[in-house]
């Protein structure tokens, strides 16, 4: 009975938490169509997501690439299939490592930065002072942080992809000793449109679930320092498990729009 | 006190109730803001003074009870509705509430640009303008986290001023503060008062500063309007409750 009651409370919950995102997107939607829209926010915003995530998403995708091609090579060399790693580190990084890692970091720097951001507007009355202004703190906070987000996400993620494919083919061609012809020959051979719209759809939905899971956090932060700090954690926490797990389900989704190696 | 009669009824609270973690901090507050007058709202610490403060701007929907400005019943309108109300409604928050991402000409400076003001000149001009009012000329490029508390209450007065709005909610202007400033902000209300015609609430724990700028004083009591009337009222009262208050008595033994 009381793990019924236990697992009915949690089930509530979630489904509250749900719906207070679903809120959080139509106030945006909204902001978008009727609110102000702030440029000088949503640049300095793009510099802050898509700028300043460089250095991580680079050293992230190329170790990614690099290690996923030594390690396919060591497998595949045993049976004679050297060649098979181009396509295979290409197909996976732009089908799910790249978006996901992207996601996970995005998620890891970006997201704790707007959610600890927002929260300690929060708390020291900073967004009941622009609330107090006439200012929809949603038009002017989030909306600019979501076109920024729209607009940053599809280009760290096929950075992060470009990069990762790149590392694999300088270490599978000057270090393991695979042919660079047949390497990139059965590389673009088997990679398609397919491969690299899957990539970036999955790169925009990540990027707007780190958006609205964070905002959300900062937006409802509360009891001082330890509220911003709690509302920082479990933004991250959050945005990574559900990027984790909405990655599963949008493979198998558009995998029916987007087929792997048709 | 100022001379200025009160005339019309412009805010009206009826019979508010607010809970806050499950305890009822207003508990069917009425009160009255005639146009153009200035009201001091007195009450103890954690009273939900400023709880009540915050209805008349839609910052809190009441549990129960209506929240009227100029006859709008303001607690029945969205965010997105209550825009035009707030902004003509300049608020003072009690810590400031500064954005500390902007210096204080930008935060001065904020409901000019965000009302589509867009001639810089203007802009600099009516920020110089206001930070003069609250004696903090030059101060425009420094960031919030460079200010005392009471320059950061001076800022924040600033910007709820700077648009010239027709009601001005002040949250402890002068806690904090050096009686000399304290002073020079009664005198900016009373100023603002006579000038402008701008009706004020203001929530203090002062008493000095309450007799120097009250119309009508309301004293909030376990979350009810438990006195109202003029501060010679409130000086002549001989009840136990307010008595203790006005006179700073806690009956505790040393």
């Amino acid at each position: 009975m009381a793990l019924a009651r236990y697992l009915g409370a949690t089930v509530f919950s979630f489904a509250r938490y749900l719906g207070d995102l679903s809120l959080l997107m139509k106030e945006t939607v909204q902001g978008l169509m009727h609110g102000p829209l702030h440029w000088r926010l949503v640049v300095r915003q793009i510099y802050e997501i898509g700028f300043r995530s460089q250095l991580v998403i680079l050293i992230t995708g190329a170790f990614t690439g690099a290690v996923f091609a030594t390690q396919t090579y060591f497998q595949f060399s045993r049976l004679q299939m050297d060649a098979a790693v181009g396509p295979v580190v290409s197909i996976s990084m732009f089908r799910e490592l790249g978006p996901v890692l992207c996601g996970l970091m995005v998620a890891g720097r970006v997201g704790a930065s707007m959610s600890a951001e927002l929260g300690t507007m929060k708390v020291t009355e900073q967004i009941d002072a622009l609330r107090a202004l006439g200012v929809h703190p949603v038009d002017y906070l989030v909306v600019p942080r979501f076109i920024a987000m729209l607009v940053s996400m599809p280009l760290l993620v096929a950075e992060c992809i470009a990069i990762g494919i790149f590392a694999a083919y300088l270490l599978a061609t000057q270090v393991l000793g695979i042919s660079e012809a047949y390497y990139v020959y059965n590389m673009l051979h088997f990679t398609g449109g397919r491969d690299v719209a899957m990539g970036l759809i999955k790169g925009i939905v990540f990027g707007i679930v780190i958006v609205f899971v964070s905002c959300h956090q900062g937006l409802n932060a509360r009891e001082g320092a330890v509220g911003v700090g709690r509302a920082t954690t479990e933004a991250v926490v959050i945005g990574s498990l559900f990027i984790l797990v909405m990655n599963f389900f949008l493979t198998m989704t558009l995998n029916i729009f987007f087929p792997a190696g048709k | 006190m100022s001379s200025i009669a009160p005339n019309r009824e412009v805010i009206e609270v009826d019979n508010l109730v607010q809970t806050i973690g499950g305890q009822e901090i207003l508990r069917g507050f009425s009160l009255k803001v005639y146009a153009g007058e200035t009201l001091v709202l007195l009450g103890r610490s954690g009273g939900g003074k400023s709880v009540f403060l915050r209805h008349l701007i839609g910052l809190m929907q009441p549990v129960s009870g209506t929240v009227c400005v100029e006859g709008n019943p303001i607690s029945s309108l969205t965010e997105r509705e209550l825009a035009p109300v707030r902004r003509s409604v300049g608020m003072m928050f009690q810590n400031g509430a500064l954005f500390d991402s902007m210096t204080v000409a930008d935060n001065v400076a904020f409901p000019l640009r965000e009302r589509g003001e867009t001639d810089e000149e203007i802009i600099s001009a009516k920020v110089a303008h206001a930070l003069e009012m609250v004696d903090l000329h030059g101060q425009q490029t420094k960031m919030p986290v460079n200010l005392s508390g009471g320059m950061r209450k001076r800022v924040a007065l600033a910007r709820a001023l700077i648009n010239e709005p027709r009601y001005v909610l002040y949250d402890e202007p002068t806690a904090g503060l050096d009686p000399i400033v304290a002073d020079s902000i009664d005198v900016l209300i009373r100023r603002l008062q006579r000038k402008l015609g701008v009706t004020s609430i203001v929530v203090t724990h002062d008493m000095k500063s309450a007799f120097s700028i009250a119309d009508h004083v309301a004293f909030l009591h376990e979350g009810r309007c438990y006195f109202y009337g003029t501060p010679d009222q409130l000086r002549a009262s001989t009840d136990p409750i307010i008595r203790d208050f006005v006179d700073g008595r806690s009956h505790e033994e040393p």
